[in-house]
């Protein structure tokens, strides 16, 4: 078994070295089958160490592989990780991955640097898999800048657009806000408990649960500001509220990215670091109640933001945001199981979308504005089919109080479940609950506005869009100059700010009839359809039902007063079918504005008001952020350097001193002697003079 | 193996002697020029094996010095030389870099190869003399003749307003320099001896102390350099030969850095303990502060230099947070720093070499034609923000977290220069690097050659594996380090 896991760890790097290092040497063929072929064999690993730990006779254990940091009791190593926890997230993970990279073959089939982007995506997964085994901080540390690096590669992989430059940056920068805070409370940790490794750490949680800890002048209790700094890395990684800016940018990377990465994995590395610190988190009541607070917020305001954008891939990516928020305030009211059962269903169905909407644009020849899109179901007929899969899963479908319904039935149910259980023991959870039924509302919306416009609705593309059904055209706003009369969708889009477009390399001819996508790509779609429809029914019971405890042995510390997930199923029916409500509300409005009666939310928009233009411009955070960060940056930088250093530092300092010697100097008429010699003359006098006084001192 | 230390310290000078003779025997050409190169290299190779025979045979788990030299010189003075944990990887480090700056050098210079060549090789005499010196007088002619070689280095090979920048070197370091004697003449009469071991087993009296501190940390200070007093290595760096940049970050900003855990912290602990939020507070000015000069920067070398600033205030936090993890974190960082920061500065000099400017807004798109230059280029901007799995991680996570212990303001400020490295680093790159190719001028840049290559690969190397397995470096500073902080804190209490 540690000969497997270390396997699977590390095929991605070798494929990723080897691509990376010789790709250009072994060609595009090799660099792919290379990468590929070592992915599929790692995911077919993982599900070995998977099932055998559902229904086999694993036990937890971890292999060390070398040390890393170890110096006096902060102690180190490279290691390999394996319990339920890690086994999921293996499979997720090398899933996914395996799946991204054999769809890549047909996406990116007309890029000229197919190796670079193979290793690029199989480097990504050798860090997410260190970050799941990891045993130890420093490991989970690595891991997660490691993946913030791929990301930060990936996003900007089409180098030569500014916007996927700038979007690179923005992600990698954000990110390290969130570091900031990780590593403070590594920090925390370290001097709390003397270790920085889990099992030891764990181990002496509940002994320490009453302690104080003095941080930045004030006294908190330790559990609760060491897992609110830890936490703040979960949200930079997992782009929650406040730290949320960077993923709708990343969607400048190449589609299968934002599927691997924003969508089914590394965004979701915070919520597997909550579950993991689980026993952290579960001695620190305020922390928890912050978790559940970002989690919901970034729940409803992803959501709202998702309403009206136009672009598919960002509506997706706010989803991703929106989804990444139910599972932090599940595991904020004490009910991670529920959080890593969505964030496992949610994998399989999101990386399904985003797929899908990858095989949408490959097939519209690059064109991501879903208002030049329509009755593509025709044309498309497998992406068609795989997306309505995913739509239904993503706003939870499924026969309340049955145990029939797609994957994300059985998680988010139980998430909005989870919430209102907790919520006569910890307030925030019914504010949680209630946030949770409106957002599925708004999933709902949102999820099939992207399915009727896509597939359904009117068609605005080729000769039809001259005739000009332009749904959501009309409003006003500065970033989007859609509102002109009479553009000729024949014709690039040249006026296309701010909107991400996957380009590579080939024409935005509009007159081309839409095609589906090759098989290698529609492949990956039915494998996840299949997660899709058969992921939350498989394995709630393993996840979230009866079968949990066995099924996590520990993984999961739940403290001694939490009973959420069990008074979860027995929430009243009320509870139980509210989500389905919500869900069908969402569908029924989506169908009148963009089936019935197409134009109304063109008609909206144009008239939304304040409210609308509030949303779409994503609550004005990035606004925000760049009038105060981004130019305090700036206007601090340019002081410190133009005043401090030169008006101030230099003035009174050298170049002061070397005016009076200029005066000196000339007044006795040496300044041509040279500075050189002069000076090194002088120096080597004041040596000696002051060794000479100090010789005879000593002497004396 | 008595006597390796100076045979290691004073190598050089056979290089030194036979360039001479070189100069004096054939007529300047090209011929002579090739000659002086491979003398020049060979030497420092031979220096750097030499070094490497030291660090085998090195006892890691001993505290004291070893390789101990003592002979009687003059006037009472002892000419004494040894290393231990904290000085051996510094010695070794020098070493290495040495043959890279003549590597660096083989085609750019071209006024004075020789001279220029015997510079580096004096300065390789005098900067490993600084780290085995076990005598305070030796170290500190070891100390302040290292200034002349730069100086000269600087001033006769550097850019167009090289004058000013050597000046203005000279004139910080100056004013160190003459503090720090009048304290090493103070401490010679108190303690009666001038012999490192001897004073570090001194115990000098508290208030006695803050004097001594104050003297030597107004030279150490400079060097390293701390805020306020850096702005000479800005200007120093932007108009330094390419090999000059590496040798100054990688190595000279590093005395500082050692007179800090040699003297400071050591011998004046009491002293240390005092001036902890002084130490703390300029420490945390200076990586906020030049951080975010460097992301204001125009001139890709300036900015290098403004984020070697700030990375020096990672180590002065460490080493004056007085715990292991920050003493371990200062002396890894150090050592990391010096490859990091030397390869940053190659990378300039590869542009530079090309193009002659350093001007960011010059260059942009360099990936479509320099492919290789752009991953190595990436892996050490990557280093310079502590990715981990590169070294920069290892001695940045460490001090942070030694400085924790002392002060969580000062680790938050700390921990902040982390996003702003990344800021400024990665602009840097970007406008560098990614984009298109704009200007007309780079259409017909290359990569990187098959002697830039070779270059590279050895801090490539040395990047990656300590990143990974730091042990490589600790397991040899542990014992000594263990020994310092013990010390440390028994005398302060702490």
């Amino acid at each position: 078994m540690e000969t497997l896991v270390t396997f699977i760890v590390f095929a991605p790097l070798v494929g990723a070295a080897i691509a990376g290092l010789f790709g250009r040497k072994i060609g595009n063929v090799a660099s792919q089958a290379v990468t590929t072929g070592l992915l599929f064999a790692a995911c077919a690993g993982a599900w070995t160490v998977f099932s055998t730990w559902t229904w086999g006779h694993l036990e937890p254990f971890t292999h060390v592989v070398l040390p890393f940091i170890n110096v006096g009791d902060f102690h180190s190593a490279w290691s390999i990780r394996i319990d339920a926890l890690s086994a999921t997230m293996l499979i997720v993970v090398t899933t996914v991955s395996a799946l991204v990279h054999l769809y890549s073959w047909g996406y990116m089939a007309e890029d000229p640097s197919k190796p670079r982007f193979f290793a690029y995506l199989s480097l990504f997964t050798f860090a997410m898999l260190a970050l799941v085994t990891a045993a130890d901080f420093m490991q989970l540390f690595f891991g997660w800048e490691g993946v913030g690096l791929a990301s930060y590669l990936l996003i900007g992989f089409w180098f030569h657009k500014p916007t996927a430059n700038a979007a690179s940056i923005k992600a990698f920068v954000v990110n390290r806000v969130g570091d900031f805070g990780f590593a403070l409370g590594i920090m925390t940790t370290y001097w709390a408990f003397g270790t920085i490794n889990f099992h030891e750490l764990f181990a002496m949680i509940a002994a320490n649960a009453g302690r104080s800890w003095t941080f930045a002048g004030h006294v908190f209790p330790l559990m609760d500001i060491a897992c609110f700094l830890l936490f703040i890395g979960a949200m930079g990684k997992s782009a929650q509220f406040f730290l949320h800016t960077w993923l709708p940018d990343a969607m400048e990377g190449p589609t299968p990215v934002s599927a691997l990465i924003h969508a089914a994995t590394m965004v979701t590395a915070g919520v597997y670091m909550v579950c993991l610190l689980s026993p952290m988190f579960e001695y620190a009541p305020v922390a928890k109640m912050i978790v559940t607070v970002i989690g919901a917020c970034t729940a409803l305001f992803a959501a709202t933001v998702g309403l009206t954008q136009n672009d598919i891939k960002r509506v997706i990516a706010y989803s991703t945001c929106s989804q990444l928020g139910y599972m932090f305030f599940a595991a904020g009211v004490g009910a991670y199981e529920a959080a890593m059962f969505h964030l496992f269903t949610h994998a399989f169905f999101k990386a399904l979308l985003f797929l899908g909407a990858g095989s949408v644009i490959h097939g519209m020849h690059h064109e991501q504005d879903m208002r030049h899109y329509g009755k593509l179901a025709k044309y498309l007929p497998v992406t068609y089919a795989a997306m309505t899969i995913g739509t239904i899963a993503i706003t939870g479908l499924g026969i309340p109080g049955t145990e029939i319904g797609f994957a994300g039935f059985f998680s988010k149910d139980t998430i909005i479940e989870a919430a209102f259980a907790a919520g006569p023991h910890q307030a925030v959870g019914y504010f949680a609950g209630v946030i949770g039924l409106l957002v599925a509302g708004l999933t709902a919306f949102y999820s099939w506005r992207v399915a009727f416009f896509t597939f359904n609705g009117p068609q605005h593309w080729g000769a039809a869009a001259a005739h000009g059904h332009h749904d959501d055209h009309a409003h006003g706003h500065a970033h989007d100059d859609h509102a002109h009369a009479t553009e000729s969708h024949d014709e690039p889009l040249a006026d296309d700010h701010g909107h991400a477009h996957d380009d590579h390399g080939h024409g935005h001819g509009h007159d081309h009839t839409p095609h589906e996508s090759p098989w290698v790509m529609l492949t990956p779609l039915i494998v996840l359809s299949v997660g899709a429809v058969a992921a939350g029914f498989v394995f709630h019971n393993f996840f979230v039902g009866e079968a949990r405890a066995e099924f996590w042995r520990g993984a999961i510390f739940i403290g001694p007063h939490n009973e959420v997930l069990e008074h979860a199923h027995h929430s009243s029916a009320l509870i139980k079918w509210a989500p389905f409500v919500m869900s069908i509300t969402g569908l029924l409005v989506a169908a009148y504005m963009y089936l019935w009666k197409p134009g109304t939310g063109a008609k909206l928009a144009a008239n939304g008001g304040p409210l609308y233009t509030f949303f779409y411009n994503k609550w004005f955070v990035d606004e925000l952020y760049n009038a105060t960060f981004v130019r305090w940056a700036r206007g601090l930088g340019d002081l410190f350097w133009k005043g401090g250093d030169q008006k101030i530092i230099d003035r009174l300092g050298p170049d002061g001193v070397s005016a009076v010697s200029y005066a000196v100097g000339k007044g006795t008429g040496k300044v041509q002697t040279g500075y050189l010699y002069h000076y090194a003359f002088v120096m080597l006098l004041g040596v000696a003079g002051l060794l000479t006084f100090a010789l005879w001192a000593w002497a004396a | 193996m008595t006597g390796i230390l100076s045979l290691i310290t004073f190598a050089p000078l056979i290089g030194v002697a036979a360039l001479l003779g070189l100069q004096a025997t054939s007529k300047p050409g090209r011929d002579t020029d090739t000659k002086a190169k491979w003398i020049a290299l060979g030497t420092t190779l031979v220096v750097f094996a030499l070094s490497l025979v030291m660090l085998f045979a090195f006892d890691k788990s001993a505290t004291g010095f070893q390789f101990h030299e003592d002979v009687a010189w003059f006037a009472g003075l002892r000419y004494q030389m040894g290393v231990d944990g904290i000085s051996v990887l510094l010695v070794v480090l020098t070493t290495f870099l040495l043959p890279i700056c003549i590597i660096a050098s083989w085609e750019s210079v071209e006024k004075r190869l020789i001279e220029y060549l015997i510079a580096f090789l004096v300065l390789e005499v005098l900067v490993v003399g600084v780290f085995c010196a076990l005598d305070l007088v030796l170290f500190y002619l070891f100390f302040e003749g290292g200034l002349v070689p730069m100086f000269l280095i600087i001033g006769i090979w550097g850019g167009k307003r090289r004058i000013y920048a050597a000046y203005k070197f000279f004139l910080y370091t100056l004013l160190g320099s003459v503090l720090m004697l009048a304290a090493v003449l103070a401490m010679i009469t108190v303690a009666k001896t001038s012999s490192i071991p001897a004073l570090l087993a001194f115990k000098f009296d508290p208030a006695f102390q803050v004097w001594l501190w104050l003297a030597f940390f107004a030279s150490f200070a400079v060097k390293m350099p701390m805020w306020p007093v850096h702005t000479w290595l800005p200007d120093a760096h932007v108009e330094a030969p390419t090999a000059g940049s590496v040798i100054l970050a990688g190595i000279l900003l590093k005395l500082g850095g050692y007179g800090f855990m040699r003297f400071n912290v050591p011998m004046f602990p009491n002293a240390s303990e005092l001036f902890q939020p002084l130490v703390f507070t300029m420490s945390v000015i200076a990586i906020i502060y030049t951080s975010l000069v460097a992301f204001r920067q125009t001139d890709i070398k300036k900015l290098i230099a403004y984020s070697s600033v700030a990375h020096m205030g990672f180590v002065t936090l460490g080493i004056f947070s007085g715990n292991l993890p920050g003493e371990q974190g200062a002396l890894y960082q150090m050592l990391s720093h010096g490859f990091i920061s030397g390869a940053l500065f190659l990378c300039v000099g590869v542009v530079y070499d090309r193009m002659h400017t350093r001007e960011i807004a010059f260059y942009g798109g360099l990936v479509n034609r320099m492919p290789v230059y752009a991953a190595v280029f990436l892996l050490f901007t990557m280093g310079n923000v502590g990715l981990p799995g590169t070294s920069g991680f290892v001695g940045e996570i460490l001090t942070m977290t030694g400085t924790y212990k002392a002060s969580t303001w000062a680790a938050i400020g700390a921990a902040s220069g982390v996003i702003l490295s990344a800021m400024y680093a990665l602009t840097l790159y970007r406008a560098v690097v990614f984009g298109e190719m704009k200007n007309p001028a780079l259409a017909g840049i290359t990569d990187l050659t098959k002697r830039e290559v070779l270059l590279f690969v050895p801090l490539i190397a040395g990047t990656l594996i300590l990143g990974v397995y730091p042990a490589l470096i600790f397991d040899v500073t542990a014992a000594s380090v263990q020994n310092l902080v013990t010390a440390f804190q028994a005398a302060t209490g702490g």
